[in-house]
């Protein structure tokens, strides 16, 4: 057996915290053969991109590789030189990053990024290189291929950005690319596009490929074989086929179990019943352009309603219409049968107080320099008010809620916690209003997915315990899965379609659910593939360009 | 682009709203001068009969209300006046001072504006590109020892008085080496070449006073972009270390080192009179000065108000520069 195109032996990698130096990886193998793809998965922490990095010789500032050897086709990335590093870096090894959007260049156009590396690394002459781009954007089918180059990044969409990117990274036909979690930040119906492109090409030029995720559906579209980590250490690896049908480790087994959760169902709501809210015919506008049209659904006492669709359907836009920070152009809130003023700065204690949000981004949306007993003390003090030995008391019980030990968190900061326990804080600070109605905006969209379901099944026992309300804005179906009582799936500021969940799950469905519904990727390796088939391969490409 | 020109178009009002505004400030301000010009002409031998006289002569005992409107009408109508010193004498002898036509203000001042302008210019071709340069490489070689000595030299000469640079560079430069000449007595009609070897001395005295500010605001704006991910994509692309800071970094630098040029700049307008003094060189800090010794207030209210028409200017300048230097701005989508 000849010699793999990439060997990584005993690598071990440490990060500087305060002046010490601590364990990232903890001594990783890896083998990959010229065009093999590998599949790495893992939750945030686990050193996936670390190691991604690491393949390439290259550390982010305060990480540092102290053991081990990486071996590109015969050259040691560890020990070689910058200027020998260099010469391989985009031209024999590749990167696609996570953010096209953020990783490309927002001074410079597309064509010009791209031909860069061939240009610099003297593989061939820019207009050689440019021509060559635009095969590889036709490739990849990104509509007007002739025309997109010369746009600046900010000009191009994040699902076209992504498939750019990797154009850019096949421009010297490298012999491995590294992916670091491509399709992450894009749509689900975006996703599919981007999957189908990059395999693609990655099989035509006979790439190898390092394909780092955390979503393990995904992973089984794209990989041979699939690498597990955890904190920094192997868990396990195999075939793609094995790793899914036969996984040994507890850990591995306990990742593809997350997917299983889902709520009872509930009993359906009495006829004539009062809603908690109710959204009525709300049209609304950011400057003269409306972006939510005639959007009416109702939210009853102890249901949850998850509200779905791509970004920029209007999902959050409604969610801002509700709380009063957007006061509709046409329409209004009801909360309780009772309408609510439109613009919150009219609305009453009372009325504010019933409605309360919880946020996508724990860490931007708690005060950094506030405790975790500030943070939620406050509403405690403002809408119930309370103080002193009560106010302490009601927040010492609503941390007990959230499942975290009061005498522990109350005097932390939130840079001491983790994004799970911040997403916690998030709930109780939520709770603290001892509201009937609660907002969750892709509350668990940031996070892993154990620790996700974690947080999905505590806002199930909470709603159980004090019959709360929710509205769950989310463009992940299977939490929809999980957590709804009834779906309303949104486009363009329109609501396409809503009903019982159940329901919703069963065909027949408006097309848009229907293609929703089918990009979100499966466990099976041959989904793709399958779906490509039934879509016919040529409907993608014109999906793309109806995306336009 | 149409956005973008209605920007343009704000700013410029904006900026002549401001004007509109500091005209009057200047106004108030130098009417509030302690002291007149009839009581300085006249010195210790003035009786108050003389001192109304010549108050009355030059139109000083109209209320200020009316000195300063028709002041704005005639600055409106690029008229600035006539410096008092010469309007004294025009009213007492039928004759100025020289004996020729009376001179304005505008006449007095523009060759010192243009002098003043000239030495700026030199400065500002020799200082920026050197900080811009100085800032790329120190941030290349951050951290570094040649970093560091940059810093520490650039730092101690923009934290020395003027005068000292100046005399510093004199010594050196001139007593020790005679390269340039130590007195910079410019005159209309010369020749550009001698006029430029008789500005290099003030010149460079003006670029070690600003160059360090620059420098560093360009090596914080590249370095603060270090981290960014389309940074780490270049690294990642193979492309050389200078490559990355001149061509990615650079691009997007640009908006705070522009507003950090523009002020640098307006301060060679406006703030030079010590080395004026020191070198001896015609400028408008020199006239300035001596307006305010006489109290000669037509002359001093122009040349405030030609130091703030710089500074909006400028400023205005580079307001529209980091606007044009975003591409999100330039190419709407």
């Amino acid at each position: 057996m000849s010699e793999p195109l990439l060997k990584i032996r005993g690598l071990k990698i440490e990060g500087r915290s305060d002046e010490t130096w601590n364990p990232i990886i903890k001594g990783v193998d890896l083998d990959l053969n010229k065009g093999e793809v590998i599949g790495m998965i893992g939750e945030s922490g686990a050193g996936k991109s670390t190691i991604g990095l690491a393949s390439m010789g290259f550390c982010r500032d305060g990480v540092r590789i102290s053991e081990g050897s990486v071996v590109f086709d015969g050259v040691d990335l560890v020990t070689a030189s910058a200027a020998d590093k260099r010469a391989l870096l985009g031209k024999r090894i590749a990167y696609v990053a996570q953010s096209a959007a953020a990783s490309f260049n927002p001074a410079h156009k597309l064509i010009d990024q791209h031909t860069e590396g061939p240009v610099q690394h003297s593989v061939s002459y820019r207009s050689d290189s440019q021509a060559d781009g635009i095969e590889l954007y036709r490739r990849l089918r990104l509509p007007n291929p002739d025309e997109i180059g010369f746009r600046y990044p900010h000009q191009v969409s994040g699902g076209q950005l992504q498939r750019a990117m990797t154009a850019m990274a096949m421009a010297c036909r490298p012999d491995l690319i590294i992916f670091d979690e491509p399709t992450t930040a894009l749509d689900v119906t975006t996703q599919i596009e981007v999957l189908a492109s990059i395999r693609d090409i990655v099989e035509q030029f006979d790439t190898a490929a390092i394909y780092i995720t955390h979503d393990l559906a995904v992973v089984a579209q794209m990989a041979d074989k699939i690498k597990v980590l955890l904190k920094g250490d192997e868990v396990e690896e195999a075939d793609t086929r094995t790793m899914l049908s036969q996984p040994q480790e507890e850990y591995t087994k306990s990742l593809w179990a997350v997917r299983s959760f889902e709520r009872p169902a509930k009993p359906a709501v009495a006829t004539g019943a009062t809603p908690v809210i109710s959204v009525k015919n709300v049209t609304a506008a950011y400057g003269t352009v409306d972006v939510l049209h005639d959007v009416s659904f109702d939210i009853h006492e102890g249901r949850t309603v998850a509200v779905v669709g791509e970004s920029g359907s209007g999902k959050s836009t409604t969610a801002r219409c509700i709380t009063g920070l957007l006061p509709p152009r046409i329409g209004h809130i009801e909360f309780d049968g009772q309408q609510l003023p439109l613009n919150y700065r009219q609305r009453d204690k009372m009325q504010l107080r019933q409605a309360q949000m919880i946020y996508q981004m724990a860490d931007t949306a708690l005060n950094p320099r506030k405790t975790i007993g500030e943070t939620i003390g406050r509403p405690v003090e403002f809408y119930l008010g309370l103080k002193g030995k009560e106010k302490r008391a009601k927040v010492d019980a609503l941390l007990e809620e959230i499942e975290l030990e009061p005498t522990q968190y109350f005097h932390r900061l939130p840079s001491e916690l983790s994004g799970g326990q911040k997403q916690r804080i998030g709930i109780a600070r939520a709770l603290a209003a001892e509201p009937k109605f609660i907002i969750c905006d892709e509350v668990t969209s940031a996070l892993d997915q154990l620790v996700a379901e974690g947080i999905l099944k505590l806002l199930a026992k909470l709603q159980d315990q004090l019959g709360l309300s929710y509205m769950f804005i989310t463009h992940d179906l299977a939490t929809v899965r999980a957590i709804s009582d009834e779906v309303v799936v949104m486009k363009d500021g329109v609501v396409v379609e809503q009903g019982e969940k159940a329901d919703m799950f069963q065909p027949p469905h408006h097309p848009y659910t229907d293609l929703l519904l089918s990009s979100v990727p499966e466990m099976d390796p041959d989904w793709l593939d399958n779906l490509l088939k039934e879509r016919g391969v040529d409907n993608i490409g014109d999906a793309a360009v109806d995306k336009m | 682009m149409a956005g973008l020109l209605r920007i343009i178009v704000q700013r410029l009002l904006l900026g002549i709203v401001t004007l509109f505004v500091v005209s009057v400030i200047i106004f108030v301000a130098v009417n509030a001068l302690p002291g007149d010009f009839a009581e300085a002409i006249l010195g210790q031998g003035a009786t108050p009969e003389a001192v109304t006289a010549i108050r009355e002569q030059l139109g000083l005992n109209q209320n200020a209300f009316t000195r300063y409107f028709v002041w704005l009408g005639g600055v409106l109508r690029g008229d600035f006046g006539v410096p008092l010193s010469q309007a004294l004498f025009a009213g007492n002898f039928g004759t100025t001072a020289t004996g020729t036509e009376v001179i304005t203000v505008v006449d007095q001042i523009m060759p010192r504006l243009r002098n003043t302008l000239f030495l700026a210019g030199v400065s500002a071709a020799i200082a920026v590109p050197l900080a811009v340069t100085l800032g790329i490489l120190t941030a290349l070689y951050r951290n570094s020892a040649f970093d560091r000595s940059m810093n520490v030299t650039t730092l101690s000469a923009i934290s020395s008085p003027e005068f000292f640079i100046a005399y510093v560079l004199i010594l050196f430069l001139a007593v020790l080496n005679p390269v340039f000449p130590s007195l910079s007595n410019i005159f209309p009609g010369m020749e550009f070449s001698e006029r430029l070897n008789r500005t290099m001395l003030p010149a460079l005295t003006l670029t070690l006073a600003v160059t360090a500010q620059m420098m560093r605001m360009t090596r914080a704006a590249i370095i603060n972009l270090l981290a960014s991910p389309y940074i780490e994509m270049a690294r990642l692309k193979g492309l050389s270390p200078m490559r990355v800071i001149v061509k990615h970094a650079l691009p997007n630098a640009l908006a705070p080192i522009i507003t950090v040029i523009a002020l640098n700049l307006a301060f060679l307008v406006t703030g030079v009179v010590v080395v004026e003094v020191v070198f001896v060189y015609p400028g408008i800090g020199q006239l300035f000065v001596d307006s305010v010794k006489i109290r000669d207030i037509p002359v001093v209210q122009a040349c405030c108000l030609i130091f703030a028409a710089v500074y909006i200017l400028l400023n205005l300048t580079a307001d529209i520069l980091s606007i044009v230097s975003n591409p999100r701005l330039r190419h709407p989508k």
